[in-house]
C-alpha cells in the first residue's frame, strides 16, 4: 500500500511522451556522434573518434558516481550504445552503406567487439577502483586536460598522429596535427570535468548512464556548445514533456535567426575576413581595418548563428539550452563584453577555475589587487589555451586578461572621482557610446591575434593597421 | 492538440502561399538586368581594372558570371567619362585579359604607362575588356554592350583559335545571353543559329527567385569580393609554378576539324569580326592579330604550337591581312613580336615582358593612327 497522489492523465501523457523523447534523444545523440565527425586521414580514425568519446563519457559516468549494482535500465542503455556500434560496425560489410553513418569504411565487428570489451572493462574499473573517490576524480580530470592538451598543441598532436598513423601502417613522415579533427571534443571535455567537479563537490544530481550520455553528446549541442551544466539539463530531461507550438515556434525563430546568421551573414563576411592569406596582401590602413571588422563580425555570427540552432533545436525537444550570446558587441566595457561573449564557457571557467583560484588567493592573505590581476590573467590565459595552445592565443589571453585588469582598475578609480550625476544623463550616453566603441575596437584588435597563425604575421597587420613602418 | 495541430497547417499555408507569390511576381517582374547594374564598384570600392572571371574564387577574389550588367557596372570603365579622357577600349580573350599577369603588366596596364595622348591633348586611357574565352562572338557581344561607355577608339587583339565559326556559341557567357546574341545575329546577318539549343532561355519557373538563385548569389559575391578587391588589388590568383605551353609537339596537321591543304574561309566567322567592326560605327578600330608561340621543339616544322599547325595559321595570316585591306580598318599583324621565351602556360599567354612588347608595337600603331 503506498500513498502516492495518483497522476492525473495530462501528465501522465506529458511523462511517458519525456520518457520517448528522452530515449529519441539518446539514440539520436550517440548517432550524431559519429554522423557529425569529419573524415580523416588516419585509416578508420572517424570511427574510433567517435567511439573514444562515447567510451570516454561512459568511464567518467562510472568514475562520477555512477550506481551499483547496476540497474536493469542502465544495463538496457549500455547495450543500447553497444548495439549501435556494433550496427555501425556491421555496415562494413554492406557494401552500399559502409559509409553511410561514419565517413570511411568502419573497422572490422572482432576489433570493435574487442574495444567494446575494453572501454565495458575500464568503466568497471572506473566504478570499483581502489581508493577513495576524490582521487579517481581528480585522476580522471587530469586525464581530460592531459588529452586536451595532446589535442591542442601542435608538436604533440603530430606525434599522436604518427603514432597513429604506425598503427594503421600509414605513412608516418606525413603526419600532422590536422590529421586528428575530434568534432566537439573540446566542449565534450568541459561537460565531463565540469560533471566530475560537481559530483566531487556534491552537487551532481545522481544521473542515470542514459541522462549522462544525452547531456553529454547532445547533438544539437555537440559542435559548438553551449556548456551546459548537467544539473540544469537534468531538470529539462525529467521534467514532463508534451509538444506545444508556443516551444515549437519558438525553436522555429531561433533557427531561422540562427541560419541567417550563419549562412548569409557569417558565411558572407567569410569571403573577406582577415586570414593567413589576405593578412599579406591587405594594402595598409582602412582596407586593413575592413578585414579586421569583417573578421570580427563573422566570428560573431557564426558562433552566435550556430548557437541559435542549437538552441533552436534543443526548444524542439522541450530542452532550454543556456544562452551564449547577448549582444556582446554592444557592451560599454570588456567586463560586460566577457559576461555576454561565450557565457557558457565563461560561466564554467569561472565555476571551476576562477572562482576557486580566488577563493585560495584569499586564504593566502593576498592583496586584493594581486588577486585580481592573478585571477583575470590566468583566467583569460585558460580560455586562450583552450583554444589552442599556441603563442598567439597565448597572447590573445594575455590581452584581453590585461584589458580586463585594466579596465576593473579604470572603473574602481572613477567610481571614486568621475561619478556622472543622474541629471546628465547626456553625458552617461555619451560616455556609454565612448565606452561600446573603444570595447569593440578592443576586442577587434584581439582578433587580430586569434585570427592568424604567427606572431609576425600579427605583428604586420598591427603595422598595417596602425600605418606604421 | 489540435488546435495546435491547425495552427501550423495554418501558418505553414500562409507561408507557402508568400513563397509562391512572391516567386511569382520576381518571375514575372524579372528585376536581375536592372539588379547587375546596382553596384558597390566606383561608389564604394574602387571599379575594377579588368572584367570578373575566375575559377578559384576563394584565392582570386574573383568570380564568372554571365550578366554583363553586373560584370560591366564593376569595371572602372562605368564611371563617368573625364572630359580630358581619350578613352581606348580593349577587347579579346585572355591574353588580353592578362592571364598570370598583375594590372600593371596587361597590356591596358603596359598601354597606360605610357601615358599617351590624343592629338587634341586628352590623356590616353585604356580599359581592359578582355576576356578569357576565345571567341568572336564573345568579344562582338563585349562590344556591343561596351559602346554604352563612350569609347574614342577599340583595339582588337584576335588570334585564329577565335575564329572557327563551328565554336563560335559553345561557351556559356554567350549561350547564357541569347537575348543579346540573337540580336547581334539578326542586325548584322551573322551565319550563326539564333535557335541555337545550347542557347539558355529561362522558363518562367527558372525566372523565379528559387530559379535565379545562382545569378542571385554571383551577384552578391561580386559584390562582397569588391572589398578585398579594393583592400589587395588581387584578381587573379597566379601560382609560383604552372606547367609551362607545350613546346614538343604532335606531328598533328588537323585544326579542328579542318585539314590541309586549304583552309576555308566559310569555315571562319569573318562576319562576326564585320558584326564587330559595324558595332564600332564611326569609332576607329584597331584590330591586331596578336602574338603566338612560335615553338622550335620537336615537330615545330608541323605545327607552331598546341593551337596551330603550320598551314593553317599561315592562311589564316593571308586571309585576315586582305579581309581588313578590303574593310579599309587599320590592322596590325604582331604574330611574331614576342619571343618563345616570353610565354607562359598558353601558346598565347606572355609575361609581364612579353606584354610589354607587344604594347610597343600597339602604341607604335595607335600612334601612327593619330598621325
Amino acid at each position: 500500500m503506498t500513498n502516492e497522489i495518483p497522476l492525473s492523465t495530462p501528465r501522465r501523457l506529458a511523462l511517458s511522451q519525456a520518457h520517448l523523447r528522452n530515449s529519441a534523444l539518446f539514440i539520436v545523440s550517440v548517432l550524431a556522434v559519429f554522423l557529425v565527425q569529419p573524415a580523416t586521414p588516419i585509416r578508420q580514425l572517424d570511427f574510433w573518434l567517435p567511439f573514444a568519446t562515447l567510451g570516454i563519457t561512459l568511464i567518467v559516468w562510472a568514475g562520477a558516481g555512477g550506481e551499483w549494482p547496476l540497474k536493469r535500465g542502465t544495463l538496457a542503455d549500455a547495450a543500447v550504445i553497444a548495439g549501435i556500434v556494433l550496427m555501425i560496425a556491421a555496415l562494413r560489410y554492406i557494401d552500399p552503406l559502409s559509409a553511410i553513418i561514419t565517413r570511411s569504411r568502419p573497422p572490422d565487428i572482432l576489433t570493435v567487439s574487442l574495444a567494446l570489451g575494453v572501454v565495458a572493462a575500464l568503466a568497471l574499473a572506473s566504478l570499483h577502483s581502489i581508493g577513495p573517490k576524490p582521487a579517481r576524480t581528480v585522476i580522471l580530470v587530469v586525464l581530460l586536460i592531459a588529452l586536451l592538451v595532446i589535442l591542442k598543441w601542435e608538436p604533440l598532436t603530430r606525434n599522436l598522429s604518427a603514432g597513429l598513423r604506425a598503427l594503421q601502417s600509414q605513412s608516418v613522415a606525413s603526419a600532422s596535427a590536422f590529421d586528428i579533427r575530434w568534432l566537439g571534443f573540446s566542449y565534450i571535455a568541459f561537460r565531463l570535468i565540469g560533471s566530475l567537479r560537481d559530483r566531487a563537490a556534491g552537487k551532481l544530481p545522481a544521473m542515470t548512464l542514459r541522462e549522462f550520455i544525452t547531456f553529454v553528446v547532445f547533438f544539437p549541442a555537440l559542435i559548438s556548445g553551449p556548456i551546459d551544466r548537467a544539473d540544469r539539463f537534468v531538470k529539462d530531461l525529467r521534467a514532463p514533456f508534451a509538444f506545444n507550438l508556443a516551444d515549437a515556434t519558438e525553436g522555429a525563430r531561433r533557427i531561422a535567426i540562427g541560419a541567417f546568421k550563419k549562412f548569409v551573414l557569417a558565411d558572407s563576411l567569410a569571403l573577406i575576413a582577415l586570414n593567413e592569406v589576405n593578412a599579406r596582401q591587405v594594402f595598409p590602413g582602412g582596407w586593413a581595418w575592413l578585414l579586421l571588422y569583417a573578421f570580427t563580425l563573422r566570428i560573431f555570427f557564426d558562433f552566435a548563428g550556430y548557437t541559435d540552432i542549437a538552441l533552436g533545436v534543443a526548444r524542439f525537444f522541450g530542452i532550454k539550452l543556456p544562452e551564449n550570446f547577448r549582444n556582446p558587441y554592444l557592451k560599454p566595457n570588456l567586463t560586460q563584453f566577457w559576461n555576454s561573449w561565450h557565457i557558457s564557457l565563461t560561466q564554467w571557467i569561472r565555476a571551476y577555475y576562477f572562482n576557486p583560484l580566488t577563493r585560495a588567493l584569499r586564504q593566502r592573505n593576498v592583496s586584493m589587487v594581486a588577486i585580481i590581476f592573478v585571477s583575470q590573467i590566468t583566467t583569460m590565459l585558460v580560455i586562450g589555451l583552450w583554444h589552442g595552445i599556441t603563442p598567439n592565443f597565448v597572447i590573445w589571453g594575455l590581452w584581453h586578461g590585461v584589458g580586463l585588469f585594466v579596465h576593473n582598475r579604470w572603473s574602481d578609480f572613477v567610481k571614486s572621482r568621475l561619478a556622472i550625476p543622474p541629471e546628465r544623463a547626456n553625458l552617461q550616453r555619451a560616455m556609454n557610446i565612448a565606452g561600446i566603441v573603444i570595447t569593440f575596437n578592443f576586442v577587434a584588435l584581439g582578433w587580430v591575434w586569434f585570427a592568424l597563425p604567427t606572431t609576425t604575421l600579427a605583428l604586420t597587420v598591427f603595422q598595417k593597421l596602425f600605418g606604421i613602418g | 492538440m489540435i488546435r495546435d495541430r491547425r495552427t501550423v497547417i495554418g501558418m505553414l499555408l500562409r507561408v507557402a502561399g508568400l513563397f509562391v507569390a512572391l516567386n511569382a511576381a520576381f518571375a514575372l517582374v524579372n528585376p536581375v538586368p536592372a539588379l547587375g547594374n546596382l553596384s558597390l564598384y566606383n561608389v564604394v570600392f574602387p571599379g575594377r581594372l579588368r572584367l570578373p572571371y575566375g575559377d578559384d574564387p576563394a584565392r582570386a577574389y574573383n568570380l564568372s558570371l554571365f550578366d554583363l550588367n553586373a560584370m560591366f557596372a564593376s569595371h572602372a570603365v562605368a564611371w563617368a567619362k573625364p572630359a580630358d579622357e581619350y578613352r581606348v577600349l580593349l577587347i579579346g580573350d585572355s591574353s588580353t585579359w592578362g592571364w598570370f599577369l598583375d594590372n600593371e603588366d596587361t597590356l591596358a596596364g603596359r598601354l597606360n604607362a605610357k601615358q599617351m595622348r590624343a592629338p587634341d591633348g586628352r590623356k590616353l586611357r585604356v580599359y581592359n575588356l578582355g576576356y578569357p574565352i576565345m571567341s568572336l562572338m564573345k568579344d562582338a557581344l563585349m562590344l556591343d554592350h561596351a559602346m554604352q561607355y563612350q569609347p574614342d577608339m577599340i583595339v582588337w587583339p584576335v588570334t585564329l583559335e577565335s575564329f572557327p565559326s563551328a565554336k563560335q556559341l559553345s561557351h556559356p557567357i554567350v549561350q547564357n545571353n541569347a537575348p543579346a546574341i540573337r540580336s547581334l545575329i539578326a542586325r548584322y546577318s551573322l551565319r550563326a543559329d539564333p535557335n541555337d539549343p545550347t542557347f539558355v532561355d529561362p522558363t518562367l519557373l527558372q525566372r523565379t527567385i528559387a530559379g535565379q538563385r545562382r545569378a542571385l548569389a554571383d551577384w552578391f559575391r561580386l559584390q562582397v569580393f569588391g572589398a578585398l578587391w579594393g583592400a589587395t588589388g588581387v584578381d587573379q590568383y597566379i601560382p609560383e609554378e604552372y606547367e609551362p605551353a607545350q613546346r614538343d609537339l604532335e606531328a598533328d596537321e588537323h585544326f579542328h576539324a579542318m585539314k590541309p591543304p586549304a583552309l576555308n574561309e566559310g569555315d571562319l566567322a569573318f562576319d562576326v569580326l564585320d558584326a564587330g567592326l559595324a558595332i564600332a560605327g564611326d569609332v576607329p578600330v584597331l584590330v591586331v592579330n596578336e602574338p603566338i608561340l612560335i615553338s622550335a621543339g620537336q615537330n615545330s616544322d608541323v605545327r607552331y604550337n598546341f593551337f596551330y599547325p603550320r598551314w593553317a595559321y599561315d592562311q589564316y595570316r593571308r586571309m585576315l591581312t586582305d579581309h581588313m585591306a578590303q574593310s579599309g580598318r587599320p590592322f596590325l599583324d604582331v604574330w611574331d613580336v614576342v619571343p618563345e621565351r616570353e610565354f607562359t602556360n598558353s601558346a598565347v599567354h606572355v609575361t609581364p615582358k612579353g606584354s610589354a612588347m607587344l604594347a610597343d608595337s600597339i602604341a607604335l600603331e595607335i600612334q601612327r593612327m593619330f598621325q
